[in-house]
């Protein structure tokens, strides 16, 4: 029967579309477990060095580090962490808009800005939107080791070591669980002294060998480690997010296909009703 | 009750140990040190080898790091490694295997580069010989 062809097709390229997309909830739904699985084993590396961190940035030491003095911010560098591959739901779009209002409002106050793209969605954004990028890193993959980070890192710490930058900040997706991610910002450098009322008295540590050796390495492994941490967490993010948002994908064709379905079984009926009374009138001419 | 400490290790990896300890002795790049509740804040260097903990009540435990970062508050002690492990999980033979290979790939250096990471191998599987050696003269 001829009746209804296109809403056929129609139909049966949906049903494709939704068998996609079920497949692909279900891939992020299993990559989810493995990358919270791998955050939930960085967390306390990084947690404890921010601690440590925290405690060296409230030392009265001889020797200050670079990386502790506060200095006016002329020249701001973002590292921004997205994901390589989109469909992900608004998951790259809210942080980017947030980043966007950031840079404004820096732009605003006559602050330049350098941003450090990690993954292909941010590098291809800030490429479009207009941002000085001056490093980017792509293709990260599922498992990124804490070695492949260090090439892209080490720009923006060389950046403000010579002080082409004045302030570096981390902007990535904070997992909060498998519905909520938020973005975030986190100044790296200069260090933030953490206000501890045990920290007010005045001392130092004892530096076995030197203390700057000793800290140009600790504070380098410390902005490794917090830029490692975001890109594992942005990554649990990443297939949460593109769980949600292939569920949805999923139950909206599930409803496009169910209206389809019955607009064609009334164009179905319609016709043999017409059919019929066709039939009908023509016995009654006889 | 003998006064004791908080200690955390890390790895990059994993939470190692959390917990009450009476001492701490780690391997710092100028030498062996012995952190006893109290202690004076320090920062170090870790060089490959155990660090062994005295926990509350004097049993004492071994891990291995191969290099980090140890920290050291008068209440805390903080050891960020690169990676650690417990002792008791190493096979020696594992470790004589790579201090082998470490010493083949010594010997027949090619250049100036391989030569300074053979060092690094070579170092890490002695330091790691050296973790069992202690556990076994523990336990013998």
């Amino acid at each position: 029967m001829a009746v209804g062809k296109e809403i056929r097709n129609q139909i049966s390229s949906i049903k494709s579309t939704q068998k996609i997309t079920s497949a692909m909830e279900m891939v992020a739904a299993s990559k989810m477990r493995k990358a919270q699985d791998r955050m939930q084993t960085t967390r306390p590396y990084a947690e404890k060095i921010r601690t440590v961190i925290g405690h060296i940035a409230n030392a009265n030491a001889e020797y200050r580090h670079k990386y502790m003095e506060e200095r006016p911010s002329k020249r701001v560098g973002y590292i921004v962490i997205s994901t390589d591959r989109g469909l992900c739901g608004g998951l790259n779009v809210n942080l980017f808009k947030r980043l966007a209002v950031e840079m404004r409002a820096k732009a605003k106050e006559g602050v330049e800005i350098d941003l450090c793209a990690i993954g292909q969605k941010g590098a291809m954004f800030f490429r479009n939107y207009g941002g000085n990028v001056v490093s980017a890193l792509t293709h990260i993959g599922d498992a990124p080791s804490a070695n492949d980070l260090i090439g892209a890192v080490k720009v923006m710490l060389d950046a403000y070591g010579e002080g082409r930058i004045d302030r570096l900040f981390l902007v990535n997706n904070r997992f909060v669980n498998t519905m909520t991610q938020t973005p975030e910002f986190t100044q790296l450098l200069p260090l933030k002294p953490v206000d501890k009322d045990e920290f007010k008295h005045h001392w130092d540590y004892l530096y076995e060998p030197d203390a700057k050796p000793l800290l140009d390495g600790l504070l380098t492994r410390f902005v490794e480690s917090q830029v490692y941490q975001g890109v594992v967490e942005n990554l649990a993010c990443e297939q949460a997010a593109r769980m949600i948002a292939m569920k949805s994908a999923t139950d909206n064709a599930g409803d496009i296909i169910k209206d389809l379905q019955l607009a064609y079984n009334k164009a179905r009926q319609a016709a043999i009703t017409q059919e019929i009374s066709e039939i009908v009138s023509g016995a009654a001419a006889v | 009750m003998g006064m004791s400490v908080h200690c955390d290790i890390v790895s990059a990896e994993d939470q190692i140990f959390s917990g009450l300890v009476e001492m701490v002795i780690a391997t710092g790049s100028e030498g062996d040190l012995g952190i006893a509740p109290g202690h004076t804040p320090l920062l170090t260097r870790l060089k490959p080898g155990p660090v062994r903990i005295i926990r509350q009540g004097g049993e004492e435990e071994v891990f291995y790091v191969s290099g980090g970062f140890l920290e050291v508050q008068p209440n805390l002690v903080t050891v960020l490694a690169d990676t650690a492990m417990r002792a008791e999980d190493m096979d020696e033979a594992a470790a004589e295997e790579a201090k082998r290979a470490a010493e083949k790939a010594l010997a027949n250096k090619t250049g100036e580069f391989e030569y300074s990471r053979a060092a690094v191998e070579l170092a890490e599987a002695a330091a790691r010989l050296r973790t069992i050696q202690h556990l076994r003269r523990k336990s013998g």
